[in-house]
């Protein structure tokens, strides 16, 4: 598979197959991270295209000193956010799943998490239940979904997420938290199913 | 179950527990997070579902591109190499 900067070379020497091929790497990612800036996915696929168109115009310029990936997201996250926001990194409320209900007043677990069966992470990872963690994704909060996907769908380092986002990486990791415990929670009943 | 003498109880493992897997976690938290979970089988079940969840919404990448976006995007090209 042919790298991003090769790839890159291409597309400035006017080969639309480079154009396609790294269009089918990370536009999908794109709009998803754009969902959680933009309400509706026509608004998020439109601040998606914009960024390619931006990365056309700007090809002689671009310099290669960041990994195209992050590029990308960093310019889809600035279009994002003058096409709607300017709250930055607001928190959520706490989190029930780990709200203080779930603990008695010595800060034991009164409903402890029920244990999932030792093939739970198998079946978690596999493609039969990409269904049900998308649909949970899709429901987390924009502040820790945008979190969540860097960090977790992407593998961005806490640090590069922080950064792209504006947020500290205290705030990073809060939002994470929510997000992770969330999706935890959300992925509870399929888990526990023996 | 708290365990008051290790200086953590449940809930605050449970708030630490992004901090540890993220590994931010200054070293003498760090080790009175293990210390409770090495006696808790309630957070150190906590911890490993957070672990599966993790590396469940690894695997579940994006949708691959529908051929509707994939011609809007071949359009966008056309339209800035004609532009």
């Amino acid at each position: 598979m042919a790298g991003d900067s090769e790839l890159l070379g291409r597309l400035r020497g006017g080969d639309e197959e480079a154009f396609a091929e790294l269009a089918g790497r990370y536009h999908a990612s794109m709009v998803d991270l754009a969902a959680a800036y933009v309400p509706g996915r026509a608004a998020a696929e439109e601040a998606a295209q914009g960024t390619w168109l931006g990365l056309l115009r700007g090809l002689d310029g671009f310099d290669g000193q960041a990994p195209l990936k992050t590029w990308l997201f960093r310019i889809l996250i600035s279009r994002a956010r003058s096409a709607r926001e300017r709250e930055r990194g607001s928190l959520p409320a706490a989190d029930p799943a780990v709200g203080p209900g779930r603990f008695d007043c010595r800060g034991g677990w009164a409903c402890p998490p029920r244990p999932w069966p030792g093939d739970a992470g198998e079946r978690l990872r596999a493609p039969g239940a990409r269904q049900l963690i998308r649909a949970a994704l899709d429901e987390l909060p924009a502040g820790p979904r945008r979190v969540v996907l860097l960090r977790d769908a992407e593998g961005l380092a806490g640090s590069e997420v922080s950064e792209l986002l504006g947020i500290s990486e205290a705030s990073q990791r809060v939002l994470l938290h929510h997000g992770r415990t969330r999706l935890r929670r959300a992925l509870a009943a399929e888990a526990e199913r023996a | 179950m708290a365990w008051p003498r290790t200086g953590i109880v449940c809930r605050k493992a449970a708030d630490l527990v992004t901090e540890y897997l993220e590994d931010a976690l200054p070293p003498r938290d760090r080790a009175r997070f293990e210390a409770h979970l090495a006696g808790c089988r309630h957070c150190a079940e906590y911890r490993r579902q957070l672990r599966i969840t993790i590396s469940a919404v690894a695997r579940a990448g994006p949708e691959e591109l529908s051929s509707a976006a994939r011609s809007e995007l071949a359009a966008v090209y056309r339209r800035w190499r004609s532009g």
